[in-house]
C-alpha cells in the first residue's frame, strides 16, 4: 500500500514542480496561466489520492476537488479576460511588459 | 432701578459695544461710531454713579450697619468652572467702598476720554476701531474693579493688559508704536507671572480664591500656611510679594516700570485713560484690596514702602529733564502711583488708624482726575502745534486760553497747593508716612517738592517762555468743544474734590474716620512746593540761560537722568547679551543640532532602509512567485526541523 500512494504522489509532485518552473521561466502569460493549471490539478490528484488511501469511506476529498476544478475554471476565465484586455492594450501578451505596478 | 440689574448692565453695556463696533463698526461711519460708542458710555456711567450713590448714600442695612461700619456685599457671583468641590472660579460683582469708588472713577474719566477723542481722534483711520478697543478696556478695568475673587481679578488684569496693547499699537504703521506695544505688553505680562504664582501660593494654602473669606479673616490665612517657610521668609511673605511684582508691573514701580514712558506712543486720550487715570492704579487697587492680607506680614509691607518711596524719587528726577511733554507727564504719574503706594506699604492700623490707606485712595480719585485732566490738556497743546516737545511750544497761554487755565489747574492740583485737591490727599498720605517714620515723610516731601518743580518747569515751557517761531505760519488755535468741555469738567472736579469728605467712605476696616488737618505737615509741604513753584519761575517764565548753564554744569547727571538712568540699556543688556546671547543661543543650537538631529537620524535610517529594499517590489509577477516559493520552502524546511 505504501508504494500504491507513492505511484500516484510522484507523478502529481512532478506535476507540480513542471507547473512552478513553467510559472517562473515563461515569458507568455497563456504558458503561464496553462502552469498555473498543471499546479492546480496537481494537487486536486492529491486530494483524490488522499481521499482514497487514508480515509477511504468518505468523499470529502473528491468534493474538494470538484469544488477547485469549478474555482479554476472561474479563475481561468478571469485570468483570459486580464489577458486579453493586456493583449488590447499592448499587443502583445509577454509578462514582462506587466511590470508598471511597482514602487 | 434695581441694583442687580444696573450692575450687570454696567459690566454688559461696554462688552457689547465693543462687539457691535468691532464688528459693524467699518460698515458705519465716524460719527455714528463715535456717538453710539460715547453714548454707551454715558449711559454706563450713570449706571455706575447710580450704584455708587446706592452703596453709599442709600443707609440700606446690606451696605452699612448700625454702628456706621459699611459692608461688603456681593451683588451677584456664578459659578464659572467648578473644578473640584473647593477650587470654584466665580464671576461676580462685588461692592464696597473702593470698588464703588473705582466705579466712579473708570466711568468719569473713561466718559471724559470717549467724548474728547470725537474731537481729538477726528479723521484718524481706524476710528471706530478705536471706540471699540476703549469699551473692551471700559469693560475690562470695570470687571477687575469689581471682581469677587482672585482669579476673576487675574482674567480682567490680562484683559486690561490686552487693551492696553491694542491701544498703545493703534497706529501700527508706525515702527515705534508697534514696539512700544510689545514692550507694554512683554513687561507687563512678565510681571504677571509673579502675580499668578502668588495666586497659587496663596490659594494652595487657604483652599479659596475668594476676596470676602481672605480679607475678613486674614489670621485665619496666616495660619492657614502653617508656618511654613522658604528661604528665610514665610511662604505668606513670599505670596503677597509675587502678587504686589503683578501690580509692579501694572503700576510701573521700578524696575518694571520701563514699558510707561514708551507707552506714549499712544494717542494722547488713551495715555489720559489708560496710562493715567486707570489701569495703572490697577496695582495700588490690588494691594489695598488684598490690604488686611498685606496686613499680616510687615516685610511685604516693607517691601511696598521702599519700592515705592525709591520708584517715586527716581520717576521725579526723570521727570525734571524730559522733552517730550507726554514723557513728563508719564514719568510724573510713575511717581504719583508710587506715592499711593508708598501710602499703603506705611498704613498700620496701630499707626493713626491705617490713615495712609484712606490717604492712599484719596490720591488715587483726585490723582486720576487732575492727571486725566493734564494729559487731555497735552493732548489738545499736541494736537494745536504738530510736536510732543516743548521746544516747539512756548507762549502758547494766548492761543489757547481755555487749555491754559485748565492746564494751570492741573499743574496747581498736582503741585499741591491748597485748595486743589491735590494738597489735600497729598497732605494726608504725607502725615501717613510721617507717622510711620518721619525718614519717609521727609523724602516723600522731597519728591513732592520735585513733583512741583517739574510740573511747572513743564508749564513755564509751554505757556511762556517764549513764543515759537513757527506760530507765525502755522498759528495754534483753541481745541473744538468736544475737547475743551472735558478739560473744563475735569478741572471743576480738580478744583473741589479736595473737599469731599473721603474718610467718611473709604477707610481700610471700612468705618467712618474724621480727616484732620495736620497743619505741621501741610505747612512743611505748601512751603516746599512753593519753593519749588519759585524756582520753576524763576528758571523758566521768560527765555533765559539760566537752565541752559546749570545743565552744562551737571552735564553727567542731566545726561543720566535724561536717559533714565539707563534702565532701556540695562534691560537690553541684559535681555540681548546675557539671555539671548548666553542662555538662548546655546538652547536654540541645542534644539537644532541635538532633538532635531536625532529626528533627522531617524528619518535618514528609515529612508535608506526603504530605497535598499525596495526593489523587492519589482512589479513583475514571476519575481514574486519565486520569493513566495522560496520563503514557503524555507517555513516548511523551519516546520519539518521543529517537528523531527
Amino acid at each position: 500500500m505504501e508504494l500504491e500512494i507513492l505511484k500516484y504522489l510522484i507523478p502529481a509532485l512532478i506535476m507540480f514542480c513542471c507547473g512552478v518552473y513553467g510559472f517562473i521561466t515563461r515569458k507568455n502569460m497563456i504558458a503561464i496561466l496553462i502552469s498555473l493549471e498543471l499546479m492546480l490539478n496537481a494537487v486536486d490528484i492529491n486530494f483524490v489520492v488522499f481521499n482514497r488511501f487514508l480515509f477511504p469511506g468518505q468523499l470529502e476529498g473528491m468534493f474538494f476537488t470538484l469544488f477547485a476544478i469549478a474555482l479554476a475554471a472561474a479563475e481561468t476565465a478571469l485570468a483570459i479576460a486580464i489577458i486579453v484586455n493586456l493583449f488590447r492594450a499592448v499587443k502583445n501578451v509577454d509578462v514582462r511588459n506587466v511590470n508598471k505596478m511597482k514602487f | 432701578m434695581d441694583l442687580s440689574l444696573s450692575s450687570h448692565l454696567i459690566l454688559l453695556l461696554p462688552l457689547a459695544m465693543f462687539l457691535i463696533l468691532g464688528l459693524t463698526g467699518m460698515k458705519m461711519s465716524h460719527r455714528l461710531a463715535g456717538v453710539l460708542g460715547t453714548l454707551g458710555m454715558g449711559v454706563t456711567l450713570l449706571l455706575a454713579y447710580a450704584v455708587a450713590a446706592t452703596y453709599f448714600f442709600s443707609g440700606s442695612s446690606d451696605f452699612v450697619d448700625a454702628a456706621g461700619l459699611r459692608l461688603q456685599y456681593s451683588v451677584f457671583d456664578y459659578t464659572w468652572l467648578e473644578f473640584t468641590d473647593s477650587l470654584v472660579i466665580k464671576l461676580g460683582f462685588f461692592l464696597d467702598p473702593i470698588s464703588a469708588m473705582m466705579l466712579v472713577v473708570i466711568t468719569t474719566v473713561s466718559f471724559m476720554v470717549h467724548l474728547y477723542s470725537l474731537g481729538y481722534m477726528k479723521g484718524e483711520v481706524g476710528f471706530q476701531r478705536y471706540y471699540a478697543f476703549l469699551s473692551l478696556f471700559t469693560f475690562s478695568m470695570l470687571g477687575l474693579v469689581v471682581a469677587t475673587n482672585i482669579f476673576q481679578m487675574y482674567i480682567f488684569w490680562e484683559l486690561v493688559g490686552v487693551s492696553s496693547y491694542l491701544l498703545i499699537g493703534f497706529f501700527y504703521t508706525k515702527p515705534s508704536a508697534v514696539s512700544a506695544s510689545k514692550k507694554a505688553f512683554i513687561v507687563t505680562r512678565f510681571a504677571d507671572l509673579g502675580f499668578l504664582v502668588g495666586i497659587l501660593i496663596l490659594s494652595f494654602y487657604t483652599r479659596t480664591f475668594d476676596f470676602l473669606t481672605l480679607t475678613n479673616s486674614p489670621e485665619a490665612v496666616m495660619a492657614s500656611t502653617g508656618g511654613a517657610t522658604f528661604m528665610g521668609a514665610s511662604v505668606l511673605t513670599w505670596a503677597l510679594v509675587l502678587i504686589f511684582m503683578g501690580g509692579m508691573g501694572k503700576s510701573a514701580m521700578m524696575p518694571l516700570h520701563i514699558w510707561l514712558p514708551d507707552a506714549m506712543e499712544g494717542p494722547t486720550p488713551v495715555s489720559a485713560l489708560i496710562h493715567a487715570a486707570t489701569m495703572v492704579v490697577a496695582g495700588v487697587f490690588l494691594v489695598a484690596r488684598m490690604f488686611p492680607v498685606y496686613l499680616q506680614s510687615s516685610s511685604a509691607l516693607m517691601v511696598i514702602t521702599v519700592v515705592g518711596a525709591a520708584t517715586a524719587f527716581y520717576a521725579a528726577v526723570v521727570a525734571c529733564t524730559q522733552i517730550d511733554i507726554k514723557r513728563v507727564l508719564a514719568f510724573s504719574t510713575i511717581s504719583q502711583i508710587a506715592f499711593m503706594m508708598t501710602a499703603l506699604g506705611v498704613a498700620l492700623p496701630t499707626i493713626h488708624e491705617g490713615m495712609g490707606y484712606m490717604a492712599s485712595m484719596f490720591h488715587l480719585f483726585t490723582h486720576a482726575m487732575f492727571k486725566a485732566l493734564l494729559f487731555l490738556g497735552a493732548g489738545a497743546i499736541i494736537h494745536a502745534v504738530h510736536s510732543n516737545n516743548y521746544t516747539e511750544m512756548g507762549g502758547l497761554r494766548k492761543y489757547m486760553p481755555i487749555t491754559h487755565i485748565t492746564f494751570l489747574i492741573g499743574c496747581l492740583a498736582i503741585a499741591g497747593i491748597p485748595p486743589f485737591s491735590g494738597f489735600f490727599s497729598k497732605d494726608e498720605m504725607l502725615t501717613a508716612m510721617m507717622n510711620n517714620h518721619p525718614f519717609w515723610g521727609y523724602w516723600m516731601t522731597m519728591v513732592a517738592g520735585l513733583t512741583a518743580f517739574y510740573m511747572f518747569r513743564l508749564y513755564y515751557r509751554i505757556f511762556w517762555w517764549e513764543e515759537n517761531k513757527h506760530y507765525a505760519e502755522h498759528r495754534p488755535h483753541e481745541a473744538p468743544l468736544t475737547m475743551t468741555i472735558p478739560l473744563i469738567f475735569l478741572a471743576l472736579v480738580s478744583v473741589v474734590a479736595g473737599f469731599i469728605p473721603f474718610g467718611e467712605y473709604v477707610t481700610w476696616n471700612r468705618e467712618p474716620y474724621e480727616i484732620h488737618l495736620d497743619w505741621s505737615v501741610a505747612v512743611t509741604s505748601i512751603v516746599t512746593a512753593v519753593v519749588a513753584i519759585t524756582i520753576a519761575t524763576a528758571f523758566y517764565r521768560k527765555k533765559n540761560d539760566l537752565p541752559d548753564r546749570l545743565t552744562r554744569r551737571f552735564q553727567w547727571l542731566w545726561t543720566a537722568a535724561n536717559r533714565r538712568f539707563y534702565f532701556d540699556e540695562l534691560y537690553m543688556f541684559i535681555t540681548h547679551s546675557i539671555i539671548f546671547r548666553r542662555v538662548c543661543q546655546p538652547i536654540a543650537w541645542f534644539d537644532r543640532h541635538i532633538i532635531d538631529g536625532t529626528m533627522n537620524m531617524f528619518a535618514s535610517v528609515t529612508n535608506r532602509a526603504s530605497s535598499a529594499i525596495k526593489g523587492l517590489q519589482s512589479g513583475s509577477v514571476q519575481s514574486y512567485v519565486v520569493v513566495y516559493l522560496l520563503g514557503s520552502l524555507a517555513i516548511a524546511a523551519v516546520v519539518c526541523v521543529c517537528l523531527i
